[in-house]
């Protein structure tokens, strides 16, 4: 029996206070204004490097490399197991990479920063399974999720202005939702919580959107619907969606990167990689 | 107790009837102290061991709306919320030991031949300054543990076996009595608060008046804080806290605040419970007292404001009759109890009520 | 001519013991008590075969005078003063170990009078650990010899021993003013530091020892815990009280004994530990047909059922057996204790319990890795879906799963029957500390929870002496908090992609 491993628990610093502290007002999280002064200067919203992130010895990500400019709608493709959301995962700060540097603009380190810090400073995430609150209203949905002071003391006093109240309209109307606006979001269907997500998204009005799978559970016209929207926000704000569905990607995407075993397998337009004979082998394993 | 005429009338629902139904209720916690205070001769005369229980009961009721604050709206369950009422409660009691031995040592310090006061004592013979740690102490506590709690990310079954083992560890360490906390005995032979003998009628009906207006001011809080954007930020931290993250929320802050806060009124309502009862003793902090006031809560139905009020003066009025009729079968009937509600009543006695409404 | 007859005489008194039994007893018989001390003093001192039998009648509280029995009434020094006497005549026996016990005992109860004769008997003694033993007894004597010469040789003698008894006599005689003589002082001073060293290391090795068995004991009760919390997800608020029926069934085992079977009671424990398990493993399987079923994935939910599921069986098992705690007794092959060191001493049946719970963590690592039913677990807990897809019963698997930790924590009650004390709370005062060990072990990980278990038993033995056991125990949850903020998910965690 090797009891002496125990004791080595008790030994090490049981923690280290700077680990994801950040400023000393987050410390004792009551939150922090948004952030400020993304510098986009070189026209890069998101740049990753060599990043590698490993559970348990297997390499989900292997030596990432990843631009996104400003105002591209980026698709990211790949097989099962090729490390799309554990990439996100990275960006959003909810895993810590073993290696690599992950920039947002040119000075913001996510590395150095918490998930809250990552998403008030502009980055807005949509999960695969769409998770919004659903013993909320689908309009408190939208009015927790709208861009403002969300500390806890601005909580407390809160009022929403009729600016505020004009843009969550606006975007009901947007996400085809005005009708179920008192409706507890529980009670959606997929489809439409996979809207109500992607309005969450739009009143929070980030920098930069990162959606996992959005069609998946839509119908066609809905698909359809949603490329458009995407389309429209492109410019504007930058998109990196990860879907699988070719048509959709087809639809919408004039940039994709093909991610295969924790790295950059091609990139282009969709026809180019569609054309590229190692994405034909992974995807149909020749 | 009122728990009957506000069954059948919430029944029939409508906030109209809910309203007036509180209302009366309220008049009725407002007129037994006057009660209380007529001659023992008159037919409507309250005694004073009814009008002790209800205080009792009513300071039990604020530690379940204290609990549902965090359980019902944030879904933090806390196995540890004795300890933050019985905090309060030696903070009260101290002062009471303290009127009752003068300028001498408070008698337990004597019997086990002291000198002089624990310097974390000082102070207490001040009526404010005793009240000052009848919110600090809990509330510091509930601070320092909730911070590493909620840095740590420790939420669920987590958070509350840490709170249980907290309690655990407050009470063995109060049970020594070599800290100070008057051991096994704890806190008892009170005489006087602020001058006022403990037992006459006119002290009695003061505090029972005092813990209906703390029991009224934790409700309007709790109402204020669950209309806020405040409390849609808890209940979405409830369901989904991942998501709130990504929306710019940091859940610390947010939990911090409302377990600090929840932490405080426990404290209160143990300040408010220890010279109506006349003792405070290690055995409040026991796990078995705080996981009890769990069942208040989920009984009456949690997230709600009423639920845990009602789940408190149900539970607790039937421990009362059921420890005088049959002694022997009460832990039969509570145990049942937290199947029962867990099984067939996930929405409390609350939400069947709002169910037959609808219907 | 005079001298030769005084001679004679005197010869003829000395003599005269073999027939004076008789007298001695009935001396005894007549003297008050100071005399009847005086009595024992001297034949501590001088030992008899012939007072053997009146020796050891006195120790029986008995004598005989003129062949009539009586019982006579003694104080505790007589006792005392029987005990001594009657060690001295052991030393004349003829086994070696009958001599090494009474040089034993002499260590703690010589007196003075007693110096010539042991000095005597040192000499004759021929086996080697009892002449150590009596040579210790007689330094002991020699510490309040008058020559410096003999006691500085008696303090070095004490000096080189590692027994307890040796620290308090040379303790005592560096007190102010009992010495005198400065190189007896300085001889006693390194003689006490030896003994001490030679003490510290039995005391550490008693406290690792006694950390290794308070983590036995966690382990036997978190160990069900760990599976039904690691593999099931349930809370088990009610698993103390798993404990406590096996300890109750125990119990109930060792009446079965005493009625039907009081020649083999020694062996009631290796009976009591396949009806414990039965026992528990039934009441468990049928709260989960009833109860557990119904809240798979609402942990807080389980939390609140089972709590209220032990507060029923608790009561239960009050309205059964009483309130009071029920006698549990060791057989004779769990009670004493292997002595290694003068003042360590391993008490059986902690050892047999550390073994014990090493082999139910083996047997328990067999069945969930090496069996079908193992797999079946392992699916379920996995992927509840897709394992019922592929054909598990997984309602079964769960019964079957939550009857294990179950019946682990009957084995586990066993255990601790035998150790503490069996009362209807015995259950209460173990899962807090349980589900310490499984928080700190982390969730399905059987390594971990050994892990868990041995660490903080040891831990909270190496903090009890310094701070005390509350403090300890306070630090440790302290610890275990901080500890959670480092790794949140325990010792050993599974990795993996965050699954929302």
């Amino acid at each position: 029996m090797r009891i002496t491993a125990t004791a080595e628990f008790m030994l090490e610093p049981a923690f280290d206070p700077n680990k994801d502290a950040g400023s000393s007002r987050d410390a004792i999280g009551l939150g922090q204004a948004a952030g400020t002064g993304l510098n986009t200067r070189h026209g890069t919203i998101l740049t990753l490097e060599d990043i590698s992130v490993s559970f348990d010895g297997f390499k989900a990500l292997n030596n990432l490399n990843l631009y996104i400019g400003v105002g591209e709608l980026r698709c990211i493709i790949g097989p099962n197991g090729a490390g799309k959301t554990t990439m996100m995962d990275v960006i959003t700060g909810k895993t810590r990479p073993s290696e690599g540097q992950a920039w947002f603009g040119e000075t913001l380190d996510l590395q150095q920063m918490s998930e809250v810090q990552i998403a008030q400073s502009g980055i807005g995430r949509k999960f695969q399974k769409p998770t919004v609150f659903e013993a909320l209203s689908v309009f408190e949905n939208l009015e927790l999720a709208q861009k403002t002071d969300k500390s806890v003391w601005a909580s407390l006093r809160a009022r929403l202005t009729g600016e505020q109240r004009d843009r969550i309209a606006e975007v009901l109307e947007t996400i085809r939702l005005s009708t179920s606006a008192r409706r507890p979001a529980g009670l959606l269907s997929h489809g439409q919580k996979q809207f109500l997500e992607i309005g969450m998204l739009l009143v929070q009005d980030p920098q930069l959107l990162l959606l996992d799978e959005p069609v998946a559970g839509m119908t066609d016209a809905e698909t359809e619907f949603t490329a458009e929207l995407f389309k429209s926000l492109a410019g504007k704000h930058s998109l990196m969606v990860v879907e699988h569905d070719m048509g959709f990607v087809g639809s919408i995407a004039d940039h994709v990167t093909v991610l295969h075993q924790g790295s950059v397998l091609a990139q282009g337009s969709l026809a180019q990689v569609q054309a590229d004979e190692r994405v034909i082998e992974v995807y149909l394993g020749r | 107790m009122n728990q009957p005429l506000l069954l059948t009338a919430t029944q029939k629902a409508g906030p109209a009837v809910t309203a007036t139904v509180g209302g009366l209720v309220l008049l009725v916690l407002l007129a037994l102290p006057l009660l209380s205070l007529l001659p023992a001769d008159s037919p409507f005369q309250v005694s004073a061991y009814t009008l002790t229980l209800t205080g009792k009961i009513l300071c039990y009721a604020i530690v379940a709306l204290a609990l549902d604050l965090v359980w019902g709206y944030a879904g933090l369950l806390s196995l540890g919320h004795g300890l933050f009422f019985a905090l309060g409660g030696y903070a009260m009691g101290m002062y009471l030991m303290r009127q009752a031995s003068g300028d001498e040592l408070p008698a337990f310090m004597t019997f086990l031949s002291w000198t002089e006061l624990p310097w974390y004592w000082t102070g207490t013979e001040h009526f404010w300054w005793a009240m000052c740690l009848v919110v600090l102490a809990p509330g510091l506590l509930a601070l320092v543990f909730g911070f590493f709690a909620f840095r740590s990310r420790i939420k669920g079954v987590y958070f509350s076996i840490m709170t249980q083992a907290l309690t655990f560890a407050g009470m063995l360490l109060f049970f020594r009595n070599e800290t100070g906390f008057g051991g096994n005995n704890g806190f008892t032979n009170f005489r006087s608060i602020l001058g006022f003998g403990i037992t006459e009628p006119g002290t009695r009906a003061a505090l029972f008046f005092a813990t209906v207006m703390l029991l009224v001011a934790s409700l309007f809080l709790g109402w204020r804080l669950a209309r806020s954007k405040f409390g849609r930020v808890l209940t979405a931290l409830r369901d989904a806290e991942n998501r709130l993250m990504f929306c710019g929320y940091d859940p610390r802050g947010f939990k911090l605040f409302v377990w600090v806060l929840s932490a405080v009124l426990c404290g209160l309502a143990g300040a408010l419970y220890v010279p109506q009862v006349g003792i405070i003793n290690p055995g409040e902090m026991s796990p078995t007292n705080s996981i009890e006031a769990a069942v208040w809560v989920a009984l009456g139905g949690r997230g709600t404001l009423i639920g845990p009020l009602l789940g408190a003066g149900v539970v607790n009025g039937m421990k009362s009759w059921f420890t005088v009729a049959f002694p022997e079968y009460w832990l039969f009937f509570l145990g049942a109890l937290f199947i029962v509600v867990t099984l067939y009543l996930p929405k409390g006695v609350i939400g069947l009520l709002k169910k037959r409404g609808e219907q | 001519m005079p001298t030769a007859l005084y001679r004679f005489i005197f010869a003829c008194l000395l003599l005269l013991p073999p027939g004076a039994y008789a007298d001695d007893a009935g001396d005894f018989a007549a003297a008050d008590n100071s005399r009847q001390a005086q009595l024992l003093e001297s034949w501590a001192a001088q030992p008899t075969a012939e007072r053997a039998a009146l020796i050891n009648d006195l120790q029986q509280g008995q004598i005989s005078v003129d062949g009539q029995s009586k019982t006579l009434r003694l104080n505790n020094r007589l006792r005392g003063l029987i005990e001594t006497a009657q060690a001295s005549q052991q030393l004349l026996a003829p086994d070696p170990k009958l001599r090494l016990a009474a040089a034993l005992q002499l260590q703690k109860s010589a007196k003075p009078a007693q110096l010539a004769f042991l000095g005597r008997q040192l000499a004759g003694e021929t086996d080697s650990t009892a002449h150590s033993a009596l040579s210790l007894a007689l330094a002991n004597l020699q510490l309040v010899d008058p020559d410096p010469a003999v006691r500085l040789a008696a303090v070095r003698l004490l000096g080189e021993t590692g027994e307890p008894l040796a620290r308090t006599r040379l303790e005592t005689l560096l007190q102010d003013g009992v010495e005198t003589d400065a190189k007896v002082r300085i001889a006693a001073e390194t003689g006490l530091a030896q003994v001490k060293r030679k003490l510290l290391i039995g005391d550490l090795l008693g406290q690792a020892f006694s950390g290794l068995s308070l983590g036995s004991i966690l382990l036997l009760a978190a160990l069900g815990l760990a599976i039904t919390f690691g593999l099931l997800g349930v809370i088990n608020m009610a698993h103390g009280e798993m404990l406590m029926l096996g300890a109750y069934s125990t119990y109930c085992v060792q009446l079965l004994f005493q009625r039907f079977a009081p020649g083999a009671i020694e062996f009631y424990p290796l009976l009591a530990l396949p009806v414990a398990f039965f026992v528990t493993a039934c009441v468990g399987m049928l709260v989960e047909r009833t109860i557990i079923r119904h809240l798979y994935g609402r942990p807080l939910e389980t939390l609140l059922a089972t709590w209220g599921i032990s507060l029923i069986l608790i009561q239960l098992v009050r309205v059964l057996f009483g309130a009071q705690n029920v006698e549990v007794a060791n057989p004779a092959w769990l009670s004493g204790g292997l002595q290694v060191l003068p003042n360590l001493v391993l008490p059986y049946n902690r050892l047999v319990i550390i073994v014990f719970a090493l082999a139910v963590v083996f047997l328990t690592w067999l069945l969930l890795n090496k069996t079908r039913l193992g797999l079946n677990v392992r699916a379920v807990t996995q992927n509840r879906n897709m394992a019922a897809c592929c054909g598990v019963p997984t309602g079964r698997v769960d019964m079957l799963a939550f009857g294990l930790g179950s019946g682990i924590a009957g084995l586990g009650g066993v255990a601790l029957s035998q150790v503490g004390n069996v009362g209807p709370d015995l259950g209460q005062g173990y899962i807090i500390d349980s589900f310490l060990v499984v928080v700190l072990g982390g969730v399905g990980q059987l390594a971990g929870t050994v892990y868990a278990a041995f660490g903080l038993g040891i831990a909270n033995k190496i903090l009890e002496p310094q701070i005390g056991a509350v403090l300890g125990k306070i630090l440790i949850l302290g610890l275990i908090i901080l500890f959670i903020q480092k790794r949140p998910q325990g010792l050993f965690a599974l990795k993996g992609r965050v699954i929302d």
